[in-house]
């Protein structure tokens, strides 16, 4: 392209176009677009495809502007900060930058800063710093709190975010955002850059990454922020960007990669059927070890570890030619997981079974082939998983899904079709968090004194807090100081002080020396290390990590699958879980709840039109096929628009089953609300189960006549729901997820760290005492915004109500239906765990099949 | 052991042959010599943290007093007796708000109030009503904040802080609990912000002869527990 070698020669440095062309390379079009952005000083947000050069593309400009700077006489602070949500992806990133370094003599100094960085290193870089510094949002936000931050991050000339579609949603892209705001009053040059994998809406990253100054409260308005220039684009950009898009200019440009070839996906449909029930896809392991033979390496993600344990097994009973096939999941201890990654990276394994640990991280090029086990969830992440097969731009990736179940079918072939129209999953704008808020003005306070005013405007240039009212931040600036409680009796013991000049400041050192050791937004579920038992009742070698919750079903002599193998339970003392390995026992497999995804509402949204749509059933398996006809005929298949409400009577009980596809978290809490409402009607409701496409709930008295529109009313969502949730153990949880982030409760004090058992058992008891006497303290109103979002869904629940208002279909019918059958395996399930279930369930399933059937 | 159910929730049952009833509030009533007992209260614990950085909720102690109220006024004891640790430190006293000093003082008038010393209040407290002392006979009991080790027949003492764990359909909870084997008793703590250590506690082994049984409190109910169905933490 003519108009690119212009620019080339324009942007590129000769040194850097000689190493272009040595590699029998040519600068892509986005690399060159990224430095164009540099030199007009704009910020930018790149979204490419994995494989696409994203990485050298953001950081090119920098190793330009690095080159080209002349040698200065004193000491300079970091000029690049690359940001990852992975510390693995910050290590490889700085092996991968010294390459270009190393070959065009560059004589820059990069270095990564994590958490496994030496003590003495990182005391070296505060004193001396990298050129470029590559980190995490914890690093950062500890760096910020430094007391020289300012000498540190003044000379700041860019920062990078890498995967910067991970991390904004959560509380860790609020500390970030903060953070960020932070470099720009210190550094008001400094330039933002965002890396991203593709999404529906890049506007939403790019207003969360923008500078620009808050939305105006009340009290007025305030003047533009650091950063936020005119909006229009010099001649000569590339036609791949755009600076504004209808909405506001935010000042981030967006610069668009080349999308890539469309990846292959395919439905493996084994021995052309589908299960009525179940999670696992066990029926079609033998296929997916065959498929894993003919690759080169196979990725098998799953979406819990339960799946992932139990997938590993089944693939190793079928392992006759002892393929290296490998575990990789969030629960493995660290050294275990960096050894399967290593192994990968030398391209020493077949395949390695992984649940989320994998959807980010390095760049392995050997992996040809993706395996989605039971269904995808959601299709942006989908999009992300394959793309992990083949970082190669020219190639397409290739994947297949397995169908655990009937409804998964119908949840794959509606994610292929959103794969194959580019379409994907929406996300809802981000509002901050307060107890993320609380930590970083403590962090600001243990860095220097803050101007309260001057700390305001600079949060609300932060993307998440540009809408914080000063009435907000005045409380959330009290709960720092003094707690925040109505009953002023702290005054005397404040964290933090206004100074005779007006600034605040730390208290004492202590206090500073506290919050050091607490930063962070990442808050697991209180973990126990996994040991080998010792005689003398003492642990020995660590397996892996544990939540707590895992343990509530089990007792001890129970044999459970952990790291890939069976263990009997020993038991526990302290923070460890002692155990002996049981090898070839039948293992009493407990459910596993944690890190299980709700299907997105975009995914749902294509499964009702899809299985409204008859001629859409033509691609389906034929007895999925013949499923959707005996429902038609036998009951009734809802319209895109309605929800499905079936009654009838089986055995003793009288059940209702509602089919509104929103996703296991919504129906949960929903079906929580009706069956309150069911057993004030005195229909004596005994009890429900939820998955992803439904809800089923039994009672003593027929419901069959009552008045639906009633039942499901959207002012279910008010007094019951709260009533409801203050007392659920969801809120405790929440509570202290926020306790721990605000730092009202530490997790780490000098000398001695709180195991999680302690800080279960405190928390709950300060959140009893709390909601009896301050019912609206700040935190509380934090944990139930967590919970309303992030554990029950409220906000889907809403939207669910609003839909099927006068939408309900009712079939009264006089026994169970085709799709109701799969709940009731899950009924099943709930009640006898482990073997015994699978056995019952044989049995049961064909009475059920043939009830429904006939 | 025999155990009845009492009027309110309470078991009755007899330590060392005194009649005694445990509430389910936490607190052991002694009919014959008309006495509530009460164990580590640990008042002002909220703002012990407070001290040091830590801004717990400031309200622990006006919880714990309303619970103690609750209490007494169920059952308008004549002698009211705190067994040890009853303040979180030996300046706990000096930062109860106003308010809650003249509650605790109130619960005073007509009754006498005895405050056995803990390890957390070996002085007991100074402005407050009421008589200190290191331990109390009554009846047959003898009553002292620490549990001696071996047989103490007729021992009532907290300190320890029970909690009973039972694991049962629907998954497991955790409760404060009474320890007993009949002999000698263990009161769980009363205070709103004390934690519990669990009766299956190395802790708790050389101070009964045979298995125990625990006693655990449930809302309005105290619910005699077998040592099978407990579990460890």
């Amino acid at each position: 392209m003519a108009d690119s070698a212009v620019s080339d020669a324009v942007l590129l440095p000769p040194r850097f176009a000689d190493w272009f062309a040595t590699r029998g390379w040519a600068a892509r079009e986005h690399q060159l677009a990224m430095v164009a952005k540099a030199r007009e000083g704009r910020h930018a947000l790149l979204i490419a495809p994995t494989g696409g050069g994203k990485t050298l593309a953001g950081f090119l400009p920098s190793l330009i502007e690095l080159a080209e700077r002349p040698p200065a006489n004193s000491p300079r602070g970091i000029h690049t900060l690359y940001i990852s949500p992975l510390k693995a992806l910050a290590v490889d990133v700085e092996r991968n930058l010294m390459t270009p370094i190393r070959e065009m003599g560059l004589g820059i100094v990069a270095e990564s800063r994590t958490g496994d960085t030496g003590v003495s290193r990182k005391q070296r870089q505060k004193v001396s710093p990298p050129d470029i510094l590559l980190t995490t949002p914890e690093q950062l936000a500890l760096l910020c709190a430094w007391e020289g931050a300012r000498g540190l991050f003044e000379d700041l000339r860019c920062v990078v975010l890498d995967e910067i579609h991970t991390l904004w949603p959560t509380k860790r892209g609020d500390l970030l955002a903060l953070d960020l705001a932070r470099l720009q009053t210190l550094a008001p040059n400094l330039r933002r850059v965002g890396l991203s994998a593709t999404v529906d809406d890049p506007d939403l990253i790019r207003d969360w990454m923008s500078p620009k100054a808050g939305i105006p409260d009340a009290a007025g308005d305030p003047g533009p922020g650091p950063g936020a220039g005119a909006g229009a684009l010099g001649p000569g950009s590339p036609p791949s960007s755009r600076s504004g898009s209808g909405r506001d200019d935010v000042g981030v440009d967006l610069v668009l990669g080349p999308p890539g070839p469309r990846p292959v996906v395919e439905v493996l449909v084994s021995e052309g059927r589908v299960p009525w029930a179940g999670h696992t896809a066990q029926h079609a392991m033998a296929e997916v070890y065959e498929i894993i033979k003919r690759h080169r390496t196979t990725l098998v993600f799953v979406n819990t570890r339960f799946q992932a344990e139990f997938a590993f097994q089944e693939l190793w009973k079928l392992n006759d030619d002892s393929l290296p096939i490998a575990l990789h999941h969030g629960s493995l201890a660290a050294e275990q997981r960096r050894r399967v990654e290593a192994a990968m990276a030398r391209g020493e394994l077949k395949a390695v079974v992984c649940t989320s640990t994998l959807d980010l991280g390095i760049d392995w090029g050997d992996v040809d082939l993706v395996i989605q086990l039971a269904a995808p969830k959601g299709a942006a992440r989908m999009v992300q998983r394959i793309g992990r097969a083949n970082h190669r731009l020219d190639e397409p990736s290739k994947a297949i899904f397995v169908p655990a179940n009937r409804f998964e079918m119908l949840e794959c072939q509606a994610a292929i079709e959103a794969i194959a129209e580019n379409s994907l999953d929406t996300e809802a704008p981000r509002t901050g968090a307060f107890d993320v808020l609380a930590q970083h003005i403590m962090g600001c306070a243990c860095s220097e004194p803050f101007d309260l005013l001057a700390l305001y405007d600079e949060v609300r240039t932060a993307g998440p807090y540009r809408a914080l009212t000063w009435e907000d931040y005045e409380a959330v600036v009290d709960f720092v100081s003094t707690g925040g409680y109505a009953l002023k009796s702290y005054d005397r013991f404040r964290r933090i002080v206004k100074g005779a000049d007006g600034l605040w400041r730390a208290r004492t050192a202590d206090t500073v020396r506290r919050h050091r050791m607490n930063v962070g937004a990442i808050v697991s579920a209180a973990t126990l290390n996994v040991r080998i038992a010792m005689r003398g009742g003492k642990g020995g070698r660590k397996i892996g990590e544990v939540e707590e919750g895992y343990l509530e079903v089990l007792d001890p002599g129970d044999t459970f699958v952990f790291a890939g193998q069976v263990w009997r339970l020993v038991g526990v003392t302290g923070v460890d879980v002692l155990v002996s390995p049981a090898p070839g026992a039948d293992p009493k497999m407990p459910s596993w709840g944690g890190s299980k995804f709700a299907i997105s509402s975009f995914l749902a949204d294509k499964v009702r039109r899809m299985m409204s749509d008859e001629n859409a059933w033509t691609v389906l398996p034929t007895d999925v096929r013949e499923w959707l006809e005996a429902q038609r005929d036998r009951s009734i298949i809802p319209a895109p628009d309605q929800m499905l409400l079936e009654t009838f009577p089986h055995g003793k009980r009288h059940y209702m089953v509602v089919y509104p596809f929103d996703g296991r978290h919504a129906h949960a809490t929903l079906a929580m609300l009706l069956t309150r409402r069911l057993d004030r009607l005195g229909i004596g409701p005994l009890g429900f189960v939820c998955n992803d496409y439904a809800m089923a709930i039994w009672a003593l008295k027929p419901m069959d006549g009552l008045d639906l529109a009633d039942l499901f009313d959207e002012d279910m969502l008010g007094d019951d729901l709260e009533a409801w949730m203050d007392e659920s153990f969801m809120m405790k949880r929440s509570f202290k997820a926020c306790a721990l982030i605000s730092g009202l409760i530490e997790r780490r004090m000098p000398g001695a760290e709180k195991s999680g058992r302690q800080v279960t058992f405190s928390t709950d008891l300060i959140y009893d005492v709390l909601r009896r006497h301050q019912p609206d303290h700040l935190l509380l109103r934090c944990a139930r915004a967590d919970a309303a979002s992030m554990v029950i869904d409220v906000a889907r629940v809403g939207r669910l109500l609003a839909r099927v208002k006068g939408k309900i279909r009712h079939a009264a019918l006089n026994h169970l239906s085709p799709f109701a059958v799969p709940m009731f395996m899950e009924i099943g399930r709930e009640r006898a765990p482990g073997g015994a279930a699978d056995m019952m369930l044989a049995e049961a399933a064909d009475d059920l099949i043939a009830e429904a059937m006939s | 052991m025999t155990f009845t159910a009492s009027l309110c929730g309470g078991v009755a049952m007899a330590v060392n042959g005194t009649q005694v009833i445990l509430k389910a509030s936490g607190a052991l009533y002694v009919p014959a010599a008309d006495a509530l007992l009460v164990a580590d209260l640990h008042f002002e614990k909220g703002s012990a943290y407070a001290l040091r950085g830590q801004l717990l909720p400031p309200y622990d102690t006006r919880e714990t007093l309303t619970r103690l109220e609750r209490a007494v006024d169920a059952c308008a004891p004549r002698l009211l007796v705190f067994l040890g640790d009853s303040f979180h430190d030996g300046r706990a006293e000096d930062r109860l708000a106003p308010d809650d000093a003249a509650r605790l003082a109130a619960l005073a008038s007509g009754r006498t109030l005895v405050w056995v010393v803990g390890n957390h209040d070996a002085d007991g407290p100074r402005a407050l009503p009421g008589e200190i002392i290191e331990e109390m006979p009554l009846e047959s009991l003898v009553l002292r904040h620490e549990p001696l080790p071996g047989v103490q027949p007729g021992e009532v003492a907290g300190h320890l802080h029970p909690a009973a764990r039972i694991a049962g359909r629907g998954g497991r909870v955790r409760r404060r609990c009474f320890v007993t084997d009949g002999s000698r008793i263990i009161l769980p703590a009363f205070g709103a912000y004390a934690g519990g250590l669990n009766v299956k506690d190395a802790a708790f082994a050389p101070l009964f002869m045979g298995r125990p049984l625990a006693a655990a409190l449930g809302t309005d109910q105290v619910h005699a527990i077998g040592w099978k169905s407990l579990v460890g933490d």
